[in-house]
């Protein structure tokens, strides 16, 4: 198949949908994810192919139906759970922390729990302070996920498929500042991308930038400023949070000595501090500064155009974290 | 365009010819065989008491002596390919789908041969193979589980049930509404067996909940309910079998609630003070093996001597379980725990 341009909803749509057309087994829930299409259309068209029972609008009950995805994950089906905004993963947090994250392990390894959650996050679209965020770090202290966070189409997709191949449980977090964006998608049932491991988007050899979701796009913003200005920096996306894999971010910071990580959410608790101390622990003597974050500050993120958008980090204040370090 | 519940209920008239459920009126050689179930619990249980003064059961563990007659009857409801949700007062349902004695022994001792390998424990007690799906330490967790049991039920097409054990207590966490409400909108075929004990942990029902009659909650959702005297096994069975037979046939859940006791505290710290002895007293004198006990010997159907027979042999081969688990070695500190986490 082609590759084709695509927006990251269309990316989304394709993959649930081939992959549905691939296996029975494959259902999808949420809210309003019926006729309607989803409430930011990432489902739409699916009603109509495959019928009310494998695309099921659920009730406005978070528990229950991402409960009811590790009832169903348990006895043969794999499905797929979709929260309308990231922000609601705190409603069913019991059923994933406590259910699916552990279940597997509980039963001394007897039962496979293959499921997606996926959430639609982030801000930037004025939502206010309930329904923006991106989630990223609540769970990460949370053994037995994997939690992957695609930043543009072809990683939507991609990611989304092995997600739905894989015998274990997934949280994919999106964004929905991203949700129409466009980019060049390797179409073709089998083109996954890995669940794991960090990519280098764009060589530089001056300083190394790390970022999630909407952040990559901000940082490669950045970096053309401080391409503009002479300085070359190295942006990695960090693709998967769960299990987290620093080698590359390691190996680019032996070449530029500066790192600095992008995160959507505050800096305390933030993944940005795993990958902080790994670094840290792995090549300490070539760092020539302290690694800096650049990250939301420390309240919860207002309505308000004019405070919103000077609370997310920007292309602008990602070039300034880094000239600050040079 | 259909809703779910309408294209479930055209796959369930298909489905009606399939194997309905087990409602015919019971033998006697069934009925020795329920005695000898609810038995073996009690034995089970008893054992796990005297195992944990003996320091071999490790944190606490939830012991449902008192509450025998429902994991028998439901289970007697049940057909091998259906699926089982439960609570960390579970061990009675694990036993009652014919879980072997040793390996729940050897969980609850933390053991390399435990049922889940020593990594579950007295809470988390799973057998996949006989549908026992899930033991949850969450109040009420096991039940939107049991909805996507039932979901899967529902899709498969085969008469299967899901069925989910919960107390009273459940009956006020979110959980529960949602998976009710789900089970309800969606027509699945999902039992929920309340075992309302009148106690959630130390408090009793008033203090908690609006009412004693917790059908009222189901009559909330639109839902079948009925209610049972839990401490007669035979009564528990003849209220639930219509239910899954109604259920196999894409005629939607229910909601039993079995009224019943512990005899024991909530969990082995708790002397359960709390209860008035007059209640408690009660009670034991309605204790659901004495009762059946006494109807089998009155109708002849069991001898008091072979009665007494089963409690013997059922005594000892706890006895010997335990033994014997109590022997196995610990769980390998250096086993592969990445791949006990994903597969």
């Amino acid at each position: 198949m082609p590759v084709q341009e695509m927006t990251y909803r269309e990316a989304i749509l394709a993959a649930q949908t081939e992959e549905m057309r691939r296996d029975p087994k494959i259902i999808i829930m949420g809210e309003d994810i019926g006729p309607s299409g989803g409430p930011f259309k990432t489902c739409q068209g699916m009603y109509e192919e495959f019928g009310a029972l494998r695309v099921r609008d659920t009730p406005i009950a978070e528990t229950g139906f991402v409960g009811a995805a590790l009832g169903l994950a348990l006895t043969g089906y794999r499905p797929i759970a979709e929260i309308m905004f990231a922000d609601f993963l705190g409603v069913c947090f019991d059923q994933i922390v406590n259910g699916i994250a552990k279940h597997r392990f509980m039963s001394g390894a007897q039962s496979t729990v293959p499921l997606v959650i996926r959430s639609i996050g982030g801000g930037g679209l004025r939502f206010g302070a309930q329904h923006s965020q991106t989630g990223e770090s609540w769970m990460l202290s949370v053994p037995g996920l994997k939690i992957v966070c695609p930043s543009s189409p072809s990683e939507a997709y991609g990611m989304l498929k092995s997600a739905i191949r894989d015998d274990n449980p997934v949280l994919v977090l999106e964004h929905k500042a991203l949700l129409s964006s466009k980019g060049n998608v390797d179409l073709g049932m089998d083109h996954l991308q890995p669940l794991t491991g960090p990519k280098v988007l764009r060589p530089g050899k001056d300083v190394t930038i790390v970022a999630s979701l909407n952040m990559v796009g901000k940082a490669l913003g950045a970096a053309d400023k401080l391409s503009a200005d002479g300085i070359e920096a190295e942006v990695i996306d960090i693709r998967s949070l769960r299990p987290m894999v620093v080698g590359p971010i390691v190996e680019s910071v032996r070449k530029t000595n500066l790192l600095v990580v992008v995160e959507e959410q505050v800096q305390v608790g933030g993944w940005g501090a795993e990958v902080v101390s790994q670094v840290v622990n792995e090549a300490f003597d070539y760092l020539d500064a302290p690694p800096a974050r650049v990250t939301l500050p420390d309240y919860p993120l207002p309505y308000s155009p004019a405070l919103e958008d000077a609370a997310i980090p920007s292309p602008d204040s990602i070039a300034a974290a880094v000239k600050a370090l040079i | 365009m259909k809703s779910p519940k309408q294209a479930a209920s055209k796959g369930a008239a298909k489905a009606k010819s399939s194997t309905g459920s087990n409602s015919a009126p019971l033998n006697d050689r069934e009925r020795v065989q329920m005695f000898s179930d609810m038995v073996l619990i009690r034995e089970f249980e008893e054992q796990v008491h005297r195992s944990y003064l003996e320091g071999l059961v490790h944190g606490t563990t939830h012991l449902c002596q008192g509450q025998e007659a429902v994991s028998v009857g439901a289970a007697k409801a049940l057909r091998p390919d259906d699926y089982v949700t439960y609570t960390y007062r579970g061990h009675g349902h694990c036993i009652a789908r014919g879980m072997e004695m040793e390996p729940a022994f050897a969980e609850l001792f933390g053991r390399s041969t435990g049922v889940c390998g020593g990594l579950g424990g007295s809470m988390h007690l799973q057998d996949i193979d006989r549908g026992l799906i899930g033991s949850f330490g969450i109040v009420g967790a096991g039940l939107p589980v049991a909805g996507g049991a039932g979901v899967t039920a529902q899709m498969n097409g085969r008469g299967q049930v899901s069925m989910v054990f919960f107390g009273d207590g459940a009956c006020n966490i979110g959980a529960f509404h949602e998976a009710l409400n789900i089970a309800q909108v969606w027509k699945l075929p999902v039992l929920f067996v309340c075992e309302n004990n009148l106690y959630g942990e130390f408090t009793r029902i008033e203090h908690t909940t609006p009412f004693e009659d917790l059908v009222k909650r189901a009559r909330g959702y639109d839902m079948d309910a009925v209610m049972v005297d839990g401490n007669d096994v035979e009564a528990v069975y003849r209220a639930i079998a219509p239910c899954v037979a109604k259920a196999r046939d894409g005629g939607g859940p229910a909601f039993i609630e079995c009224k019943t006791y512990r005899h024991r505290g909530h969990s082995r710290t708790d002397p359960a003070k709390y209860r008035p002895q007059a209640e408690v007293d009660a009670w034991l004198k309605r204790d659901p093996l004495d009762l059946y006990r006494a109807k089998l010997a009155k109708s002849g159907v069991l001898p008091e001597k072979e009665a007494a027979k089963i409690v013997d042999k059922a005594r000892e081969a706890a006895g010997a379980a335990a033994k014997k688990a109590a022997a196995a070695p610990w769980p390998d500190g250096n086993q592969n725990f990445a791949a006990k986490m994903f597969a």
